[in-house]
C-alpha cells in the first residue's frame, strides 16, 4: 500500500496549543506540506507572531524567530534582507497584522519586501479571549462588543487583502478559506503560489486565510465552519487579488 | 482497497472528520476516552474506505494517515 496522507516531514512532532477544532491547525499543516514539496527543507526561515500561533516556532522543523506583537513584517524584512537566498515567511493572525501591525504590513508591501505573509483572519482577538478585531463583522459579539460591533462606535471591518492590492509594491495577493475539503486544496494551491512568487524574486506576497475561532465564536467546531461561510465570505470574498505573476506573462 | 489509521491520542474530538467523509465511515468512539480526555474518532467498516483522504484533509491535528 502506497500512503496517499500522513503528516508533513516540515512539520514537528508535537501537539498544538490550538483548541479542538480550530483551523488554525489546517492552515498550519498546509505551510508545512508546501515547504515539503517546494524542496525548502533547510532554505525556510519563518517568523511567529503574537497570537494562537505565538507558539509556530515549535511547529516546524525550519528555523523561526518570534516577533513582538505585528511586528512579523518588519524582522522578516531584516532575516530576508541579509540571508536572500532564503524563503521567509510570516504567520499571523489579524489582531497581529490588521491592528497593532498594521503599518509594518503596509510598508512592507510598499516596499514590495520580497516576503510572505499567511495572514490568519478569523475576524477576533483569539488569544486574548474573543475581543473585537478590526476585522470583526458588523453586529458581530465579542468581549468587546456584548451587543455587537457597531458602526457608529467601532467603525467598518477592514479588508485588507482588497486595500494591499492597491500598492505597486505588491506582486501576489489571494484570499482563501479552510471551511471544505475543496476550500482547503484551493488554499494549498494559493500558499505554493505565494511562495514561487518569493522564489521568482516577485516581490511582496500574501495570502488570507479566513480561518475559525469555535471557543471565542461560541461554536462547534462545524457550527464555526457554518458561520465562516455564511457571515464571513460576503465580506471577505475569496479570490486573487494581486498577481503579478501571470501578468508579466513567461 | 484502502485504509486510514488514527492516532488517537491525538485526537481532540472535534468530529470535523466525520462530517466530510463520503462513506460516512468515521465515526466518534463514545466508548473510549483519550489521555487528553476527548472521545477520538475512529473508523467503522475500514472496507469501505475508499483512500479520498478527505478526513485526514480537515483534521486539524494530522491525527489521520491514509493508505490506499
Ligand atoms: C504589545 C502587545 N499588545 C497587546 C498584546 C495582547 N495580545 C496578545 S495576542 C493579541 C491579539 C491576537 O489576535 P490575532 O492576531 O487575531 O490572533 P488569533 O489569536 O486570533 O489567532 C493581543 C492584543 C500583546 N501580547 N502585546
Ligand atoms: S482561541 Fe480561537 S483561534 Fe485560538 S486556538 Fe482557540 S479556537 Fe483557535
Ligand atoms: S479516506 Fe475517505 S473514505 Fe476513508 S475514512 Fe477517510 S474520508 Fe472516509
Ligand atoms: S478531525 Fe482530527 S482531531 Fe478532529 S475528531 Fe477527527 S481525528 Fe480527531
Ligand atoms: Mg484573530
Amino acid at each position: 500500500m502506497e500512503t496517499v496522507f500522513d503528516r508533513p516531514h516540515a512539520l514537528s512532532d508535537v501537539v498544538t496549543n490550538f483548541c479542538p477544532g480550530c483551523t488554525h491547525g489546517i492552515i498550519t499543516r498546509l505551510v508545512a506540506e508546501v515547504l515539503d514539496e517546494l524542496g525548502m527543507e533547510g532554505k525556510a526561515v519563518g517568523v511567529a507572531p503574537v497570537g494562537c500561533s505565538v507558539m509556530a516556532y515549535n511547529f516546524y522543523e525550519c528555523d523561526m524567530q518570534e516577533a513582538a506583537h505585528g511586528r512579523a513584517p518588519a524582522v522578516a524584512t531584516g532575516i530576508k534582507r541579509v540571508h536572500p537566498e532564503n524563503l521567509v515567511f510570516t504567520y499571523q493572525g489579524d489582531g497581529d497584522l490588521a491592528a497593532i501591525g498594521t503599518a509594518e504590513t503596509v510598508h512592507a508591501a510598499a516596499r514590495s519586501e520580497n516576503i510572505t505573509i499567511i495572514f490568519v483572519n478569523n475576524a477576533i482577538y483569539g488569544m486574548t479571549g474573543g475581543q473585537m478585531a478590526p476585522t470583526s463583522l458588523v453586529g458581530q459579539v465579542t468581549q468587546t462588543t456584548p451587543y455587537g460591533r457597531k458602526v457608529e462606535d467601532q467603525g467598518y471591518p477592514i479588508r485588507m487583502s482588497e486595500m494591499l492590492s492597491t500598492l505597486e509594491g505588491s506582486a501576489y495577493i489571494e484570499r482563501v478559506a479552510v471551511d471544505s475539503v475543496p476550500n482547503i486544496r484551493k488554499a494549498k494551491a494559493a500558499i505554493k503560489k505565494a511562495f514561487q512568487c518569493q522564489l521568482d524574486k516577485k516581490g511582496f506576497s500574501l495570502v488570507e486565510v479566513l480561518s475559525t475561532c469555535p471557543t471565542n465564536w461560541g461554536k462547534s467546531p462545524e457550527e464555526a465552519l457554518d458561520w465562516l461561510r455564511e457571515n464571513m465570505m460576503p465580506q471577505y470574498p475569496l479570490g486573487v487579488y494581486c498577481d503579478k505573476l501571470s501578468k508579466e506573462g513567461e | 482497497m484502502a485504509r486510514v489509521t488514527f492516532r488517537a491520542d491525538r485526537c481532540k474530538g472535534c468530529g470535523l472528520c466525520t462530517t466530510v467523509c463520503p462513506k460516512k465511515i468515521v465515526i466518534m468512539d463514545t466508548e473510549t476516552i483519550n489521555e487528553k480526555g476527548f472521545h477520538p474518532a475512529t473508523v467503522i467498516e475500514m472496507e469501505k474506505c475508499i483512500g479520498c483522504a478527505m478526513c485526514a484533509t480537515i483534521c486539524p491535528d494530522c491525527v489521520i494517515k491514509v493508505e490506499r
